[in-house]
């Protein structure tokens, strides 16, 4: 912040003569290509939010689409009052705060153990959580699927087509993620504070719930608004592993029921989707700080 | 402590990664070891060396626009004065924030056939409609645009944090000694945020390179399998068309790209961890 906090002072020193021109220009450029960008980035959801506004009459005729004649709100009141968009949205609530539970459970005692306790094997145990993030849902999924296949043969529980099943897929996908920067969180700990706890005679469960959990809050902030985002996302694993209507997430709900036939009811799939991408803006709007260290500690810290 | 963790990685990640290599060799029904033919089979097929292809481009071309638009965007930030970054900051990450498979959604809006809001906009200043995802090579340019889109904030994040890190003392000294701007830039802020360039490209070529929603969601690999990355292939033809042992064969193809991009990543961290 301080690098930030000075480049910002040189920016706007009056004083340079032929130099603050310069600087006004340069100035002025960065603002009209900035507006560019953020055109080209922001046009979408822009246009989700104009189409959601509009009737199907509207959306058919043939008017300015970038612009919204009569606004209503009818399809916001029939996503939230239909019970299969409710359903699909409680189901992916659901998911996500258990996988974000989850991962917590499974990767803060493993970072802890990792970043403190040397033992055989720790450091390449480390290295081999970070590489298995590399590893993407995409080679996965085949062989998980007949893996659940024969996993029915054996047992007879059929884990096909089942929500929760998603959340025993989804900690692949975020605990190795936030084991690693949970590591480096633990890591830039100082040791005297462990060993101060230590010699007062804490336990490692109190050290890591006394000391470490609480100093490390916004590394932890991070990495659940990380698990949460991604679990929120994810798109491959529901599509591939769930089907009936009442067992379906967000993003593969609104593709597969809104799109009926050919027959695309925009306005509405236009609402769903804002609706769907609503809890991460949400979320990152008050949390933003915390989002974007989450997003560069994985190749900033470590 | 990290038995949860170990037996998570044990069961869910690696044993399915070699479990997909056994599945290859399988026959269609999974009743017999046929050795290579799944391999075989593949390499005779047109649609196969197309994937291959496709892939190679999506995730080449994505990944240096990503790059380019992120470096730009990054310093764009980085010009204005400080008080305002955030603001900008904040809204140019919107993309990276919307899940895939929405936003994706809404440019499938955006380029449908009959009610494009860009060949609306077109119309108006006289260019002929474009054929968004009708075509081949514009379904491509499509698929890269959307990756591009949601990719390159990314990158800026990635790319203001390492502008952020170089010392002012840096770009004072290169003013004394009468660098003009290309020179600062070549002699101290690219080889001070070498590291980052290097590690967020990989990265983005991993994810790129094993890429399903926007594939999936914007063209399903039409026109006629054109658009298809291994990932969206592996996909009809593992799930959707019930040959597992062919999707896992098609899915393998990811893992040389993957291994080198690891390596890669794994030696920079080492080497960070030893000067640490």
């Amino acid at each position: 912040m301080t690098a930030a906090a000075s480049t910002g002072a040189v920016a706007v020193h009056p004083k340079y003569g032929s130099m603050s021109s310069d600087r006004r220009w340069a100035l002025r450029w960065s603002y009209f290509f900035l507006i560019l960008f953020a055109i080209f980035f922001l046009t979408p959801p822009v246009y989700m939010l104009i189409t959601s506004l509009k009737t199907s009459q509207e959306i058919s005729a043939i008017t300015n689409p970038w612009w919204v004649y009569n606004p209503t709100l009818d399809n916001y009141r029939e996503l939230l009052t239909s019970n299969q968009y409710l359903r699909f949205f409680l189901n992916s609530s659901i998911v996500s705060v258990s996988v974000v539970t989850i991962t917590m459970l499974i990767s803060v005692p493993a970072a802890f153990a990792l970043s403190r306790m040397k033992f055989w094997g720790s450091t390449l145990l480390g290295t081999g959580v970070f590489l298995t993030y590399l590893i993407p849902e995409t080679l996965l999924f085949i062989p998980l699927f007949k893996m659940m296949a024969v996993f029915n043969d054996l047992t007879g529980i059929s884990l096909i087509n089942k929500w929760w099943v998603l959340l025993i897929l989804y900690p692949t996908l975020t605990v190795p993620f936030c084991t690693w920067i949970m590591i480096g969180y633990f890591a830039s700990i100082p040791k005297e504070l462990d060993e101060a706890a230590l010699i007062d005679g804490a336990t490692w469960t109190q050290t890591l719930t006394k000391i470490f959990i609480p100093v490390a809050l916004p590394g932890l902030i991070a990495a659940t608004i990380f698990a949460f985002t991604v679990s929120w996302a994810q798109f491959l694993y529901p599509l591939a592993f769930t089907t009936s209507e009442s067992q379906l997430v967000l993003p593969v709900g609104i593709i597969t029921t809104l799109i009926k036939g050919d027959v695309f009811n925009w306005g509405q799939i236009m609402t769903g989707a804002l609706l769907g991408a609503a809890p991460p803006l949400i979320i990152y709007a008050f949390l933003m700080d915390y989002y974007i260290a989450g997003l560069t500690a994985g190749a900033t810290k470590g | 402590m990290t038995l949860p963790l170990i037996l998570l990685i044990a069961v869910l990640v690696i044993y399915p990664a070699f479990y997909a290599v056994h599945l290859a060799t399988l026959n269609k029904t999974m009743e017999r070891y046929v050795g290579f033919s799944n391999f075989l089979f593949l390499f005779k097929r047109e649609t196969f060396w197309m994937v291959v292809w496709q892939s190679c481009i999506f995730a080449i071309t994505a990944v240096i626009f990503k790059a380019i638009i992120g470096f730009i965007v990054a310093h764009l930030v980085h010009n204005i004065p400080s008080k305002g970054q955030r603001k900008w900051r904040g809204m140019l990450l919107i993309p990276w924030v919307i899940p895939p498979a929405m936003s994706t959604l809404a440019w499938l809006w955006l380029f449908d056939p009959s009610y494009s809001a860009f060949n609306w906009i077109f119309e108006r200043v006289g260019i002929s409609p474009i054929p968004w995802l009708g075509d081949v090579y514009w379904a491509r340019f499509c698929v890269i645009l959307v990756n591009v889109w949601i990719g390159a904030p990314f990158f800026m994040i990635m790319y203001l944090a390492a502008l952020k890190s170089v010392p002012e003392q840096l770009y004072e000294a290169a003013k004394i000694d009468g660098a003009n701007w290309w020179q600062t830039m070549r002699f101290v802020t690219i080889p001070m945020m070498r590291n980052i360039i290097a590690i967020t490209a990989l990265f983005s070529t991993i994810v790129t390179f094993a890429n399903f929603d926007i594939v999936r969601v914007l063209t399903r690999g039409d026109p006629l399998d054109q658009t298809h990355v291994f990932a969206t292939w592996a996909f009809r033809v593992g799930i959707e068309g019930g040959d597992i042992p062919l999707g896992a064969s098609v899915s393998l193809f990811m893992v040389p790209i993957l291994t080198i991009g690891a390596i890669f990543i794994l030696r920079d961290i080492v080497k960070r961890g030893n000067e640490a």
